[in-house]
């Protein structure tokens, strides 16, 4: 079984695990630089926000909700004209990037707007009572105290991302999920699926440590 | 220093609009320590936020230190809210901070560069006894000790007029006895104008000068404390003075008071209630009675405390003597300003 993996198995391992490294790493800091601002400004022209709107809150959680209930599949294909514009092509891993990034920003954007909504809104009144801007509130109070939040967010995002990352061989974008269904489903070699599950668990494993030590060393709620 | 007129203040509810204020008019002198008293629901968190506009009233003028809050453009509105400091029930402390990062939240938000904010910072720090645990997260730090960053916090841009709104209802008493006497001390030494919002009793007859008395809205209410206390005029505030100087008799002692009649028909005499305020309580009264007027006394119930240093305190004594000397006696005690409220007693 074990002459199964040979040294050129492995090295597509190694590849294709660079793949999912480079899709979901790209696609979720995209994701959430376009997710942070968005989820910001949901929360804060909601009711009870500092910038209250609620034309602007409705068209935006409206798309926001659009965005996430399309099946990430048809995601992929619906959105190739935009890719293509984007990179030029539609497939390989950097196409697949494009969508991945569209479909994490509104994952961002509701667990940003979660996390600022769990913020005390007696912070916010202590800060406007010392003089602060809406700036300063955003900056200051709200975003420093939903950081372990959001940071457990876009873990989220990250794994979430991993498993969407699969689809992407769809459009040739590789990754460990692509060498999963090549390998093993399509050419019989169970022993390889099993071994790109592992790895895959291993990954998300090593992601969610990651993100849970950064938010513990972030928050100090607890003593 | 801090003026009031005529205020008005709806909030959309889910049963039709709210009056949570309705026509205060309030003049908070500088330098003082003025209550503000009143049963949850009263209005007393609403009228605090008026004065710093995080309730802005829907009619009615707010000036502090002169200064038209409501016709202040925003950067004029936020220079003057961080010349009034707040306190708060829950803290409001940032948990994200240590105890050096909150109270040097304010003067961040001002702009203020890092070296002098740390100055201040540990300036504030030792005001307030918390210079060991400047590192400290909130979370880390016990009740009293969160009030006293939020105080120091209150405190970094050296505001003229500090608002505490229900700042020691989350303390124990001991906790709150030195939270007041920071308040206090604070008052003195920085000649900071300090409005206080409770609903208990004690924390306004520890520090306040004066206090207004809220009821549904409005200030049914306002003096002097000792005179509030002593003359309650208002039902809500006979209510909130009840709470620790009971102005009825407790039905048990009513009760005893009967049972020993029953068993003495000969001896009735009557009950009398004294109320006292002030230098009264100084004086020999009780011995008045006894060597002037021949009279045996028994003091079924009653306290004395005081107010600022001035004594005040109520008793209920049974008298018992010559019908006509208890008489002289009552007239005696009205004459030295003791209030009495005689009751014969009978066994029927």
């Amino acid at each position: 079984m074990l002459d199964t993996f040979t040294p050129q198995l492995l090295a597509l391992f190694g590849k294709s695990l660079g793949e999912t490294v480079e899709m979901v790493g790209i696609s979720g800091a995209i994701g959430t630089a376009i997710g942070l601002p968005v989820g910001v400004l949901l929360r804060l022209t909601d009711r009870d926000g500092v910038l209250q709107n609620s034309g602007f809150n409705r068209i935006a959680g409206t798309l926001v909700n659009a965005v996430r209930s399309t099946p990430f599949i048809i995601l992929l294909v619906a959105i190739i004209p935009l890719t293509r514009l984007i990179t030029g092509s539609s497939i390989g891993t950097a196409a697949a990037v494009v969508p991945l990034s569209i479909a994490a920003a509104p994952f961002v954007s509701r667990l940003v707007e979660t996390s600022l909504r769990e913020v005390d809104s007696g912070l916010v009144e202590a800060a406007q009572a010392m003089g602060a801007t809406r700036w300063q509130i955003v900056v200051k109070v709200l975003l420093p105290e939903a950081l372990p939040g959001i940071v457990s967010g876009v873990t989220i995002t990250l794994i979430s991302l991993t498993g969407y990352s699969a689809m992407a061989g769809a459009i040739g974008g590789g990754g460990l999920g692509d060498l999963g269904i090549r390998y093993g489903y399509q050419r019989f070699m169970p022993e390889v699926m099993a071994a790109v599950v592992l790895v895959l668990i291993l990954f998300v494993q090593g992601v969610q440590s990651v993100g849970d030590w950064l938010v513990r060393r972030m928050d100090h709620k607890a003593p | 220093m801090i003026e009031l007129r005529n205020i008005f203040q709806f909030y959309r509810g889910p049963a039709g609009p709210v009056e949570a204020l309705r026509g205060i008019d309030l003049n908070v002198v500088r330098g003082e320590i003025h209550g503000v008293i009143g049963r949850s629901g009263a209005g007393k968190s609403s009228l605090v936020r008026v004065i710093n506009l995080l309730n802005r009233p829907s009619r009615g003028q707010v000036l502090v230190g002169g200064q038209d809050m409501c016709a202040l453009d925003p950067p004029g509105l936020r220079a003057a809210r961080s010349r009034i400091g707040m306190v708060f029930q829950h803290f409001n402390l940032l948990s994200s901070r240590t105890v050096a990062g909150n109270v040097g939240l304010p003067l961040e938000l001002a702009g203020i560069g890092a070296t002098e904010i740390r100055a201040r910072v540990d300036a504030l720090l030792d005001i307030v006894g918390l210079g060991a645990l400047r590192d400290h997260y909130p979370a880390q730090i016990s009740g009293g000790q969160k009030q006293r960053v939020g105080i120091a916090r209150a405190l970094a841009t050296k505001p003229s007029v500090l608002l505490s709104d229900e700042a020691t209802s989350s303390l124990d008493p001991d906790t709150t006895r030195s939270i007041l006497t920071l308040l206090q001390q604070i008052n003195r030494d920085f000649s900071v104008t300090i409005v206080l919002v409770t609903h208990q009793m004690h924390v306004v007859k520890q520090v306040a000068n004066r206090v207004a008395v809220m009821d549904a809205g409005r200030i049914v209410e306002c003096g002097p404390v000792i005179q509030v206390f002593t003359q309650p005029q208002h039902p809500t505030t006979r209510g909130l003075v009840d709470e620790f100087a009971p102005q009825q008799l407790p039905g048990s002692v009513n009760a005893r008071i009967i049972k020993l009649m029953a068993a003495n028909e000969v001896r009735r005499g009557q009950l009398l209630r004294l109320a006292f305020a002030g230098d009264d309580s100084d004086r020999p009264i009780l011995s008045d009675l006894i060597r002037r007027f021949g009279l045996d006394l028994n003091i079924v119930h009653g306290h004395v405390d005081e107010i600022q240093g001035r004594p005040f305190g109520s008793l209920a004594v049974h008298v018992r003597g010559d019908n006509d000397q208890v008489t002289a006696a009552i007239a005696h005690l009205r004459q030295v300003g003791v209030t009495v409220d005689a009751q014969a007693l009978s066994n029927a």
